[in-house]
């Protein structure tokens, strides 16, 4: 199958309430290289021009700009444009994977880099409490002895069935707990909810952040959550390496996602962080357009 | 030689009662009853002394801790409470033998902690070979990943470091708690040894304990050499959480101590990957910050969010290498106490040593066998929190059997949360109670500082007292009764002088760049808060005489006017049509005296006056701290007496307080740029409340004749004009008297003139358009008031004069706003 090349400009506006002195940013922007996803442009725009900009790897081996803006204003744009071919995911055989409980015995032992990388999102982030409850929830689908994939594809199932696609349910500051009473939210509550579920089995799972198609191709619908940046989630598959699951749309991302950058949850990889000097609130516009061009050869 | 240090003596009589059970170490009389070598001199000292003289001396103790402002921080039922600092008059005596084990022991852990935090902080190569369990670090809320291969400053991560140790019935010290982030204490330590040294200098003199001038010296020179650039002359910061910080007192004590400025968040700023400090002469970059704000507070960009505590974009200026921070950001990591059963192997590794100092037993239940073990031993142990120092400590020992269940089922779900420790029953050590010894528990904290080269432990220390034998939370409180530490010198050591902690005063500014415009700011307010302060005092003490004296026909008609007069002037409201004046204005200044939510009401004014001085407070002197916390409890209504009658009494009280506050301003506080703002605040103020005093005078139709009096009673003007005018009060005269009488230090050329005087001391560097504009907009004042000199006010209509003032309260208000504007940039950072 060909590649397909996606060209995305993500826009965040700020329109200050009071003037703003100074302010420092972190942006989080940039589409990763992966084996399946390769950058060909990228460049973020920042209005008005920062005093300074430098850019940097983070923790997670996602790229970060930092900006300084030093004048007086009390509105920014932050603009990022975006060229990137994406191919196919290899998705497995459930057959081929081991079974869930192999990977948290593996977690808990092998200290090996790539295992001992995974451990890491196994434990409770700021954003992803790690609690009996989740376990709970994810316990129909995670049968003793299941393959790993077999049991995680029918979790997406099961919070794609039992949730419902809510933006006014809840707010960036909602706990994951109320989220799971409330059956509601937005892909960013799903995939928390569903890092949540596979850490309180002892499994590693990480959140992506990135993007979807907007205009899908004729004959297909339009996907859920495609006008602003997406959320989804990555599980640890020994051997095979992370597998990327949208439980917002119950399928495993290839052609119609593109990676931001993941980490344990969204406070880890918000795209636009930033912190003001002056008073006063804010209102908040981002805007999300992916466009899809030619296939390439 | 005194019998008492034969090696048979029995203890004396004075600690005769002060002796512990044998269940426990007692520091001071061997098992054998006889008072231990090396505590001999001081109990000799001490007991020539005898106890009346011991317990003046231990007044004494209390009294200069007062005068020395010296307190902690600390809240009680969830209000802040500046707690009086405790110091036991005995101290605690380590003998030099003991000292050297203790200080060998130290400096290893010192060495193996700062390389533990290098390769957890970079390649993590104990965690990949297994020294270190993965889950220790990733689980762990005290693993900042931001700072993950930030520079730390030369020569590693760990710069101060204290530890708390715990001597056990067998004499053998512990390490209960490891302190690798900011450590609080070396500044009371000093503060102890300061007054200890005051209070008991025959004991000194005998026993001549170690001394910390070196090491004091040391950390100037040591902080300077980490300088990124700019070592001649490096700016080094003192970064703290603010005064409610409870060891906000050690911040402002040692910033004064070492010559760096303290500075909050909000005074730093990071423009460009440089830090700078915000001055009265603009930016100025910083090359060291010293900080006591803990790891998740230093940067809300990319720390904790919701901070307001740090700087945004620190971390970033630590990845450029230009700042140093001290300690590293990220060193928190090792406070916890799931790490300490680690560490003797980490010991055999990295430095192919035995751990010579050791912890407290400890079990950390993120491991299979562990949990087992805590899970056996259930009752004998202490379970506290893996992963910090605060936090409660649960016993299952003291608790019923349907706690204990719920405790287990905690333990079991969250396994690595939890440590197990072994409980080290405390030793004893005398403490002096009122007239006897009593024998009480403590714990002993000890710093370790960096050199640049080598790890140096600090001669001396400080003991905590306890109530009980065991320690509640693994982070000892400051608060409470501490001791000093004496370190015996050995035999073969150099003498120091006995009392060489330097006194300090007040901080210096020596040049505009020394003080944050924040601070600026806030003397600026103090000023004007006070001087508004004092204005609601005359006027309601002003109406209150007037309300009991007043029994005269005719003086329903005053106290009409007068309550006109305070409406006007947005004190109080009194409607005019009021059926009986007397008690709507009685009701009305009560309520301006004693109503928490009255803007600008007298308990208002409190609260922003201490506000404003706390943010001061290690500018102004002790005495004048003093005097500003006099001010609340005296203006406390106490139940029981008649309204009028306290009213009278608190109003005077705190004409009194407040004066002395501006007497110790006037003759107490050296004239740098902090003063400078604190009178150009008052002046303002004052100039402001006369001119509105003035024209609320005018304005009350057809009253003025009534008011004047109140107004020269207010402006505290009676006596002068009295002496100037033998005739009855004419409003000509009073307003020559208060707007142009340039000996009279309430009037308004008066406040003109100083104004004048304080715009020329302004620092202009950065800001020369500014204070040009600010000086033209005085001297335009200034020169309209000459004019009305040569005409005086005979025969002008009072609606002229009444819009003359106006443009007096305008001005005052443009040149406040322009200095706010020119000098304070007064911005609040917030997270998005």
């Amino acid at each position: 199958m060909k590649a397909q090349l996606f060209e995305i400009t993500h826009t965040t506006t700020y329109e200050y309430h009071a003037p703003v002195t100074v302010s420092h940013h972190l942006m989080r922007l940039t589409p990763r290289s992966l084996s399946r996803q390769r950058r060909l442009d990228h460049v973020i725009e920042v209005e008005p021009t920062p005093a300074a900009t430098t850019r940097r790897t983070d923790y997670f081996g996602n790229d970060v700009t930092f900006a300084t803006i030093e004048r007086t204003h009390r509105r920014l744009s932050v603009i990022s444009r975006s060229q990137v071919a994406v191919s196919p995911a290899f998705i497995p055989d459930t057959g081929e994977t081991p079974s869930w409980e192999t990977v948290r015995g593996l977690c808990r032992v092998d200290r090996t880099a790539s295992v001992l990388e995974a451990t890491e999102f196994t434990f409770a982030s700021p954003l992803v409490p790690v609690e009996p409850v989740f376990a709970e929830f994810a316990a129909s689908a995670f049968e003793p002895g299941r393959p790993i994939l077999e049991a995680v594809t029918d979790l997406t199932a099961h919070i794609h069935r039992e949730f419902r696609f809510d933006p006014t349910a809840t707010t960036v500051s909602t706990p994951l707990a109320q989220v799971l009473e409330k059956r509601r939210g937005v892909c960013q509550d799903f995939a928390h909810l569903q890092i949540a579920c596979l850490r309180a089995l002892g499994l590693p799972a990480r959140y992506v952040s990135g993007y979807l198609e907007t205009v899908p191709p004729p004959g297909q619908t339009k996907l859920v959550g495609s006008d602003a940046s997406h959320a989804w989630v990555s599980f640890f598959c020994p051997g095979l390496g992370w597998i990327d699951v949208d439980p917002t749309n119950n399928l495993f991302p290839s052609m119609q996602h593109i990676t931001l950058g993941w980490g344990r949850d969204y406070s880890d990889v918000s795209p636009v962080r930033g912190v003001i000097l002056g008073a006063g609130k804010h209102d908040l516009k981002v805007a999300v357009d992916v466009v899809s061009l030619e296939c390439e050869g | 030689m005194n019998q008492s240090q034969s090696s048979t003596s029995p203890p004396s009589s004075l600690f005769g009662a002060g002796r512990s059970t044998s269940t426990v170490f007692d520091e001071f009389v061997s098992d054998k009853g006889q008072t231990r070598a090396h505590w001999r001199t001081l109990a000799e000292s001490l007991e020539r002394l005898g106890p009346h003289e011991l317990a003046a001396r231990s007044e004494n103790c209390r009294r200069i801790l007062r005068e020395h402002g010296v307190s902690c921080f600390t809240t009680q039922n969830g209000r802040g409470v500046d707690e009086p600092w405790r110091l036991d008059l005995f101290p605690l005596m380590i003998s030099s033998a003991e000292w050297r084990s203790l200080e060998a022991g130290l400096i290893q852990r010192a060495r193996l902690l700062n390389l533990v935090l290098h390769d957890l902080h970079g390649v993590q190569r104990l965690v990949r070979d297994g020294f270190i369990p993965a889950p220790l670090i990733y689980a762990n809320p005290g693993y900042h990943r931001a700072c993950q291969a930030a520079a730390a400053p030369t020569g590693g991560y760990l710069h101060t470091y204290a530890v708390d140790l715990a001597r056990s019935p067998d004499g053998k010290w512990w390490v209960m708690a490891d302190r690798t982030q900011t450590p609080p204490g070396v500044g009371f330590m000093l503060e102890n040894r300061t007054v200890i040294s005051r209070v008991l200098p025959e004991a000194i003199e005998a026993v001549r304990p170690r001394t910390f001038s070196e090491s004091v010296r040391l950390r100037r020179e040591t902080l300077r050499r980490l300088a990124p650039r700019n070592q001649e002359n490096p700016t080094i910061v003192l970064l703290t959480p603010g005064p409610r910080n409870e060891a906000y007192f050690e911040h402002a004590y040692l910033a004064r101590l070492l010559g760096f400025t303290l500075v909050e968040g909000e005074d730093l700023t990071v423009r460009d990957r440089r830090v700078f400090m915000k001055t009265l002469e603009g930016l100025r970059e910083v090359d060291v910050i010293l900080r006591r704000v803990a790891d998740a507070f230093c940067d809300p960009l990319e720390m904790r969010g919701d901070s307001l505590l740090g700087v945004p974009g620190l971390v970033e200026a630590t990845r450029a290498g230009r700042v140093s921070v001290i300690n590293a950001l990220g060193s928190s990591l090792l406070e916890s106490p799931a790490f300490l059963p680690f560490l003797p192997g980490l010991s055999r590794h990295l430095l192919g040593e035995e751990l010579q100092l050791p912890s407290v037993a400890t079990w950390w239940c993120g491991q299979g066998r562990e949990l087992t073990y805590v899970r056996e031993h259930f009752e004998k142990l202490v379970l506290r929190p893996a992963f910090t120092l605060s936090g409660h400590a649960y016993r299952p020992a003291e608790m019923s059997t349907v706690e204990r269940a719920a405790l287990l089922e905690m333990i079991s779900s969250r396994a690595h949360e939890f440590v197990g420790q072994e409980e080290v029953r405390l030793s004893h050590s005398p403490v002096w109670a009122d007239h006897h010894a009593e024998s009480r528990p403590f714990v002993m904290r000890l710093f370790v500082l960096f050199d640049g080269v080598n790890y140096q432990v600090m001669p001396g220390g400080i003991a905590r007292v306890l109530r009980e034998p065991k320690l509640g939370s693994a982070a000892v409180p400051l608060s409470g009764l501490c001791k000093d530490v004496w370190v015996l010198p050995d035999a073969d050591h150099v003498d120091e002088p006995a009392t060489s902690v330097p006194s300090i005063a007040p901080a210096l500014e020596r040049t505009a760049s020394d003080l944050p415009s924040r601070t600026a700011d806030n003397f600026f307010w103090l000023g004007r808060y006070a001087e508004r302060l004092e204005n609601v005092v005359r006027t309601a003490r002003c109406a209150v005489g007037r309300l009991s004296d007043d029994t005269a026909a005719g003086s329903l008609e005053r106290i009409r006017a007068l309550g006109q007069m305070l409406t006007r002037l947005d004190m109080l409201q009194v409607a005019d049509k009021a059926p009986s004046p007397r008690e709507a204005l009685q009701e009305e200044v009560l309520a301006l005296l004693h109503t928490d939510d009255r803007n600008f009401g007298v308990r208002d004014l409190l609260s922003r006056i201490h506000f404003a001085a706390f943010s001061v407070r290690y500018r102004l002197s002790a005495d004048t701290w003093r005097i500003l916390n006099r001010l609340e409890p005296d203006a406390r209504p106490r139940p029981g007496r008649l309204p009028l009658v306290f009213a009278s009494s608190m109003l005077n009280t705190l004409v009194l307080d407040l004066a002395a506050f501006s007497g110790m301003e006037m003759e107490n506080m050296t004239r740098g740029h902090g003063w400078v703002f604190l009178d150009l605040g008052r002046r303002i103020e004052r100039a402001t409340n006369l001119a509105q005093l003035l024209r609320a005078v005018l304005e009350v139709g057809g009253q003025t004749g009534r008011l004047l009096e109140p107004a020269l009673e207010i402006s505290d003007s009676v006596m002068t004009y009295r002496r100037r005018y033998f005739a009855e009060a004419s409003v000509s005269g009073m307003l020559e008297l208060l707007l142009l009488e340039p000996s009279n230090p309430r009037s308004l050329v008066f406040q003109i003139t100083r104004i004048e005087e304080h715009t020329r001391d302004l620092p202009s560097g950065a800001h020369r358009d500014g204070v040009a504009a600010l000086r033209r907009r005085v001297e335009r004042l200034a020169s309209e008031l000459q004019s009305l000199e040569s005409t005086g006010f005979e025969g002008i209509p009072s609606a002229e004069s009444a819009d003359f003032l106006e443009r007096v309260i305008i001005e005052m208000g443009g040149i406040s706003e322009l200095l706010t504007q020119v000098f304070f940039s007064h911005v609040t950072p917030q997270v998005n």
